[in-house]
């Protein structure tokens, strides 16, 4: 009797084998059935490729269109579905080509030419040219779209020109030098300027494929696709990826616990805790964030706080003897159980090229805290420190209620301020009335609030830092500096704008930290650690300290067979 | 029934010592920040371990019960001496003023509560100390939560208004102001009484609410509000039961107060 042949097509590769001799045929014909059987299931636990990856977004995403893109939500769909022509590798924080071949910034800064890729087709078989890379860029920089992704391009007055030379070849050409100009396009999704579905056509590994309001965003894997892996295989690896709208966190554990849930993409530093104490394997700690945590206090002249308070709020040497009494070290560890370190200034140290590493966190000394009030003619009395006037020293921090990390150091920050005499009163607020007293009203004392970093570079802090910007926090939208580190901050972020050399661009920026050391008008506390959680199921997963920190490779992401079974 | 009314009075009585020897009980205090042993579990210095910033649990309950037992009973007793002088009146005098007061009420009522208290405590200046927002948190709960004691003692004062003895008072001369106090006020009592008690845990429970959006008692002062919110996030009872004795404290006597109401007062 002659072995039959089996043939087993499995996603990865074609395997065969012949059943042993010697056996009745209905003997063999049951082992061979066994062992395709075995075969299957372990195909099943191992196999690299189909399947849904399932994770959550906070909250429900406010547009499509990836041009419009200013939500977390948003954001994350258009990481997976937008095609760009670079990339920043969320890993190594070096640029990598994607649609762009390759790609020359002018030795000007204002103009970058770009060569595309051939053969490469949107999700609905539309082909993909430079005219597609024009029609986007002429619809980002239409002023009436105010598209924030488009004002990252806005170096100055005049019009943005594209000009084509080549079916795969295009040179943009700005106004005015764009520092970094090549970096910026890692944010920009290429639309079609000719396919009938606008939006819905991408070029990226997924395209949406539903949505349901409230509910979940389903995306399908892009069957036109360009990319292939080195065995050639076309990418992604997943069938589909589903994003369930959940808000609530608690929901969100349980889920992931009970493995409904692959990713979850940031996680507090309580629940990391408490999912690494049971399973640490699926916890990831990939170092500090770019996210930094800080508080402030108002500076503003027309700020409806009594003179005296104006004046102590102004003195460096009280900012820099609040900073000094703070316990950085035990915000960290009793807040954020050691997920975080103590943080330095506006860069954090995970942003290798950037931080100025001469800095060291400000130290915890009460004495020295002292001794710089005395200079300003403070003076204890009783346990109660009082300006040069015989005015308590007593302010109040708000905050935004129901951010516990935050509640909890600005507890801490409260007695630790209170060692050195000052009161303090804690005032958790709604968002919105928080954000209509530190931006508006202007009535408040001081503030403690949070940045979410997602620019490596000094430029996305422009908005911080000149004294004219809005969210210059302590004293916003001056006319003219109002004092001289001010000045020579405007003067230096002007300077790190518009040179192309690396190195003055980072001298320039060094100092920038070193006079916020300094001056601390924004007191800088800690920087969070990344923290995520990946469940067995999901292999290739390498969390980094970029957004998205989980699935910044979700193209190469695949699920094993047990995950795609369940489901 | 009595036995339980006596159980719950003696309940309610030695939750009330306990938190009055607070400063005895529990001589570090309720802001000692022990910062070496954050969240740590139950152990002979701390009975019911700690905090996420390392205070002792046990303490912080004690205050916090001190704080919410006493100052929720005051901003009933506002509430109820609202709801007396506007709903009790309205009843009283009738027709037009009965159905203003309705009005007023109905609208208030249909208010969006948790809103404006958010509302209002966001208008309040901010750098008040954390004992003087405890009182203010209470006052708005005193003063905002008039309106539904208002309308059953208003349909009550009604009631009243077209009883026999009250026309029999009339009849006999008696009027105004006099009546109403001599006549009318000793009939609402009960209702008054039931109103203050149900008024009670009503306060307690708004000001927990208020405490888990982190807007109620300002920090580092305790309340059962600011201590329910150690419970969010809770995931397992099993493996830290201790966490839950707040929130066992609150329904005990949440309870003990419903059992120390008499049949009368809850059927009024």
């Amino acid at each position: 009797m002659i072995g039959r042949r089996i043939k087993l097509q499995s996603p990865m590769k074609t395997l065969s084998f012949r059943a042993p001799k010697g056996l009745s045929f209905r003997a063999k014909r049951g082992i061979s059935f066994l062992l395709a059987l075995s075969f299957l299931l372990t195909m099943a636990a191992f196999a690299q490729s189909g399947g849904e990856l399932r994770f959550c977004l906070r909250t429900e995403p406010k547009t499509f269109d990836p041009l419009l893109v200013d939500d977390d939500a948003s954001l994350s769909i258009r990481y997976l579905t937008g095609g760009v022509l670079v990339r920043v590798n969320r890993h190594t924080q070096e640029l990598e080509p994607e649609l762009a071949e390759s790609w020359k910034v002018s030795k000007d800064g204002k103009q970058i030419t770009f060569k595309l890729r051939r053969g490469i087709q949107f999700s609905d078989g539309t082909p993909f040219a430079a005219d597609d890379v024009a029609f986007t860029m002429q619809r980002l920089m239409d002023p009436a779209l105010h598209s924030s992704t488009g004002d990252a391009f806005r170096s100055g007055s005049g019009t943005v020109t594209t000009r084509g030379q080549a079916p795969n070849q295009i040179t943009i050409a700005f106004p005015a030098p764009i520092v970094e100009l090549d970096r910026l396009f890692d944010q920009v999704a290429i639309m079609s300027a000719h396919s009938p579905k606008k939006e819905a056509a991408v070029l990226g590994p997924f395209m949406v494929a539903e949505y349901k309001a409230g509910s979940s965003v389903r995306l399908e894997r892009n069957p036109n696709y360009w990319k292939k892996d080195s065995q050639g295989r076309r990418l992604p690896y997943l069938d589909s990826i589903r994003l369930d709208i959940q808000a609530n966190r608690d929901v969100e554990m349980l889920r992931f616990k009970r493995g409904e849930l692959d990713l979850i993409n940031v996680l507090d530093t309580d629940y990391f805790d408490r999912l690494g104490s049971t399973s640490p394997q699926l916890v990831h700690d990939a170092g500090p964030s770019l996210d930094s945590d800080f508080m402030w206090f108002n500076q503003v002249a027309s700020a409806p706080i009594p003179e005296y308070k104006r004046a102590w709020f102004r003195s460096t040497n009280f900012r820099r003897a609040v900073s000094e009494a703070i316990n950085r070290d035990d915000l960290s560890r009793v807040v954020y159980n050691g997920h975080a370190q103590p943080a330095v200034g506006p860069v954090s140290p995970a942003n290798k090229f950037w931080f100025n590493n001469h800095l060291k966190p400000e130290g915890h000394n009460t004495q020295v805290a002292l001794q710089r009030l005395k200079a300003d003619g403070f003076h204890m009395q009783d346990g109660t420190l009082l300006d040069k006037n015989g005015n308590t020293v007593e302010f109040s921090i708000v905050t935004n209620s129901g951010n516990k990390p935050r509640e909890r150091m600005s507890v801490l920050i409260q007695e630790d301020l209170g060692k050195i005499g000052i009161r303090v009163n804690l005032v958790p607020l709604d968002f919105p009335s928080l954000i209509e007293r530190i931006t508006q009203k202007f009535n408040y004392e001081a503030a403690m609030l949070g940045f979410r970093n997602i620019d490596l570079d000094p430029n996305g802090q422009m908005n911080i830092w000149l004294s004219s910007a809005e969210n210059h926090a302590w004293n916003p939208q001056q006319k003219s500096p109002e004092t001289a580190w001010e000045a020579e901050i405007d003067k230096l972020m002007r300077v790190q704008a518009s040179t192309e050399d690396p190195k003055k661009r980072k001298e320039a920026f060094d100092r920038v930290q070193e006079i916020v050391y300094e001056q601390a008008p924004l007191i800088y506390l800690i920087n969070q650690n990344a923290l995520s959680a990946v469940s067995s199921s999901v292999v290739g997963a390498n969390p980094g300290i970029l957004s998205p920190q989980t699935f910044w490779n979700a193209e190469r992401l695949t699920l094993t067979g047990t995950a795609t079974a369940r489901r | 029934m009595k036995v339980a009314r006596w159980l719950a009075c003696v309940i309610v009585v030695a939750v009330c010592a306990l938190s009055l020897g607070a400063n005895w009980l529990a001589p570090a205090g309720y802001a000692k920040q022990f910062r070496e042993a954050p969240n740590a579990p139950p152990s002979r210095q701390h009975l019911l371990g700690t905090d996420e910033v390392g205070r002792d649990r046990f303490a912080r309950v004690l205050y916090g019960t001190r704080i919410s037992l006493l100052l929720a009973p005051a901003a009933a007793l506002v509430s109820t001496a609202l709801a007396a002088v506007l709903g009790g009146l309205a009843g009283y005098l009738g027709g037009i003023w009965l159905k203003l007061a309705r009005a007023f009420t109905d609208l208030f009522l249909s208010l969006p509560w948790l809103f404006l208290l958010i509302t209002v405590r966001a208008l309040l200046p901010l750098n008040v100390s954390p004992l003087v927002s405890v009182l203010i948190t209470f006052v708005i709960l005193g003063v905002l939560g008039w309106a539904a004691s208002a309308r059953v003692l208003s349909t009550s004062a009604d009631s009243l208004r077209n009883s026999d003895f009250v026309l029999q008072a009339r009849a006999s001369g008696l009027h105004g102001p006099r009546l109403f106090l001599i006549h009318v006020l000793p009939n609402l009592k009960p209702v008054l009484y039931a109103q203050f008690w149900i008024s009670i845990p009503v306060f307690i429970l708004s000001e927990a609410n208020l405490g888990v959006l982190g807007l109620g008692v300002a920090e580092p002062l305790p309340s059962w509000g600011s201590l329910l919110r150690e419970l969010e996030g809770l995931i397992s009872f099993r493996e830290e039961p201790w966490r839950l004795v707040p929130l066992f404290l609150l329904m005990v006597v949440l309870t003990s107060f419903q059992l120390l109401l008499s049949n009368e007062e809850v059927t009024a």
